[in-house]
């Protein structure tokens, strides 16, 4: 299969195709960053996650479209302000899920994943009937078009660079905030050892919620960032909900390292295969190359030692 | 309950009430249309029952049970599919004798693993053995390791999207996204007219009363005791000197069989097989009909899945949009308050009534005792 291309071009394709992959990483490293937090974290099965980025990603576009009518001197920066208000919108359904759903759930994590996934079902509906079954797609500022010649045979679009930086920033931040804040610590804490973090007098329903918060707001982040790169529709949260899971398994949960090497090394497989076949079989050789790792290795590549 | 009869005499009387209802009832009541539409409801009924020895007494949550539906679904189909494509019925194409979609997809012969297909026999037989083998396997894999709970629901769930993306892209071989339309006749006998329909909806409901059967045997032999001991503390019984991986494999395995066959029937019963029964969607859609129905109730399953595609049906008919609403809500309100379903509330509101009313006319025989309060809530 690779006898058409001379060497130059082979490298194009590989450069190409693994920035097309990077593309791909940032999505899955957004949606999984705040899956594992969810489900590493607290052992919730959130199948609303992907709802929640939708939310996310329509809040945006209805940023960028007041935007556009009331300030267009300005249009170049909604995008974040858009990312701001993304974060408190599916932060707060976040905290007012747990608060109405999660928390009579802790004690029976598969009952989440029913529970969630009802809530996704409505949520999907809510969007459909809201904002209408089309998909949308958000205008991009003039300083997004365009790309960047490397060289003569290389370019990259400027979005997804952009793209790329935000989720860099992002992971950095939530690195920040989980293993060198005070609340973060309080996190770690609930999670290793519920009844001695409550004893020593953390607020454990407090820590909850707003780790659930966390994580949905961080979805609705990665939604923002997914306006980049594709229309919104509302079942475009449910395309990823899969993937994203394997992603965050893979990774080994409850580790955020391992779930940046895994987003790396599915996004970047799946990609650099899609160019030399159908895209469906790159997707099924990749996920059964996933599944296939993980009934040898369960805990996933980067596993946290946890004494129960 | 400790003897080893199949069931105590509240289950006969249900198991009864049933038969009626589906023997009699139903088919003197509906139309043909409707009555083929309750055959396609009970075809996720199998799947259901499948669920209450898997997930209700095993505690083995499994999201990939389109999978095996699918598997049972699709043999069933191949055979038939064979059957509509004989050489005379197919001299159009520029390959006779091959299925029309092989054909449109410049297919010239019948691939391998078509071949058995020729045969009702080992039809059956692949019916019962595919997803059985391919279940094992999943099982073999990931008990052994002792995956379970959430990470095996996630890897089932992950093997029916690779099941239903491989099925959509190898349009040559298995008719793509459209599936398997167009099925004709089984050995000789047309099964689109309406007295097929009727008996192919009696025959159903008689493997559906087997199943029933083997079910309430494997809940009331120790095998059912051992299920439930292992999801209650499943350490314990691995201390006890139990291979607990072993009976989860079975209980996994018995699951998938019963989904093959509901396939199975879904394919004489539809006339058609698609992706659209494989994937994740319609798969946790059977874990919502056993968890409605009640997940440690074997006939609550059945009852559970009737009542959710009638109220589907009736529901997206007149209001599309309420549907999914509905649904959600459903989920959301079996999981927080009726954790075991229909057959739950049955068991703690309506039956102590009944027991009541008929005690108050008659003192109560000694030694007499409850089948259902000993089946006992999930104490997650």
């Amino acid at each position: 299969m690779f006898g058409d291309y001379s060497l130059g071009d082979l490298g194009s394709i590989f450069v190409m195709q693994g920035f097309a992959g990077l593309i791909l990483f940032s999505v899955y490293v957004l949606m999984a960053l705040g899956l594992a937090i969810i489900f590493g974290q607290m052992g919730v099965i959130n199948m609303a996650h992907g709802e929640f980025m939708i939310l996310g990603a329509y809040v945006t576009w209805m940023t960028s479209n007041l935007f556009q009518t009331y300030m267009p001197s300005l249009f170049g920066g909604y995008f974040f302000l858009a990312m701001i208000l993304a974060f408190l919108a599916s932060g707060a359904l976040g905290m007012l899920v747990e608060w109405a759903l999660i928390r009579h759930l802790y004690k029976r994590p598969l009952d989440t994943l029913l529970a969630t996934w009802g809530l996704s079902l409505m949520l999907q509906q809510a969007y459909r009937s809201v904002f209408g079954a089309r998909e949308v797609g958000v205008e991009l500022p003039q300083w997004m078009l365009g790309s960047l010649q490397v060289t003569s045979s290389i370019e990259v679009p400027i979005n997804g660079v952009f793209v790329m930086c935000l989720t860099v920033l992002i992971t950095i931040g939530v690195a920040y905030v989980m293993y060198m804040s005070r609340w973060g610590r309080q996190v770690r804490a609930v999670v290793q050892n519920r009844i001695m973090a409550g004893a020593v007098g953390i607020n454990t329903e407090k820590v909850d919620r707003y780790t659930f918060g966390l994580g949905c707001g961080i979805a609705g982040v990665a939604g923002s960032a997914f306006t980049m790169i594709g229309s919104t529709g509302p079942t475009s949260g449910q395309l990823y909900i899969v993937d994203t899971f394997l992603v965050v398994v893979f990774g080994g949960a409850a580790s955020l390292l391992g779930t940046i090497a895994s987003a790396f090394s599915i996004s970047q497989t799946q990609s650099t295969l899609e160019f030399f076949m159908s895209g469906s079989m790159a997707k099924v050789l990749t996920l059964l190359a996933v599944v296939g790792i993980l009934m040898l290795r369960p805990q996933g590549l980067f596993a946290l030692k946890v004494r129960k | 309950m400790t003897d080893n009869r199949f069931f105590n005499r509240s289950e006969l009387i249900g198991i009864l009430v049933l038969a009626v209802f589906l023997v009699v009832v139903l088919p003197l009541t509906l139309d043909v249309f409707r009555l083929n539409l309750v055959a396609k409801y009970l075809t996720y009924a199998f799947v259901a029952l499948g669920l209450v020895i898997c997930w209700g007494y095993g505690g083995i949550l499994s999201l990939g049970q389109g999978v095996f539906f699918g598997l049972g679904g699709y043999c069933m189909a191949m055979f038939l599919k064979l059957e509509a494509s004989s050489v005379e019925n197919t001299k159009i194409q520029s390959t006779p004798g091959i299925p029309d979609f092989m054909d449109w997809n410049q297919i010239t012969a019948l691939p391998l693993f078509w071949k058995p297909f020729h045969s009702l026999t080992l039809t059956i037989a692949a019916i019962i053995l595919v997803p059985g083998i391919f279940a094992l396997i999943i099982g073999t894999a990931m008990f052994k390791r002792r995956v379970g709970g959430t990470y095996f629901a996630i890897i089932t769930q992950a093997v029916a999207a690779i099941l239903t993306i491989l099925i959509v892209g190898q349009q040559g071989y298995t008719g793509g996204i459209n599936g398997m339309t167009d099925l004709r006749t089984l050995k000789g006998w047309d099964i689109r007219p309406d007295h097929a329909k009727i008996v192919l909806y009696f025959f159903e409901v008689g493997c559906l009363f087997v199943c029933i059967m083997i079910a309430q045997f494997v809940r009331h032999s120790k095998l059912g005791r051992i299920l439930v001991a292992m999801r209650e503390k499943e350490d314990r019984v691995r201390f006890s000197g139990y291979s607990v991986a072993n009976f989860k494999i079975f209980a996994f395995c018995i699951a998938a069989v019963f989904a093959a066959i509901g396939g199975a029937m879904f394919a004489l019963n539809v006339g058609f097989m698609s992706p659209s029964f494989v994937g994740i969607v319609p798969s946790i859609e059977m874990v919502i009909y056993t968890a409605v129905g009640g997940r440690l109730s074997i006939l609550g399953a059945i009852y559970g899945t009737l009542l959710v595609n009638f109220a589907k049906t009736s529901l997206s008919e007149t209001f599309p949009e309420l549907w999914l609403f509905g649904l959600g809500g459903l989920f959301i309100a079996v999981v927080l308050a009726f954790p075991n379903g229909l057959a739950g509330i049955w068991g703690d509101y309506v039956q102590p009534r009944i027991d009541r009313l008929i005690s108050s006319r008659k003192p109560k025989p000694e030694g007499w005792t409850d089948g259902s309060v000993a089946d006992g809530a999930p104490a997650e």
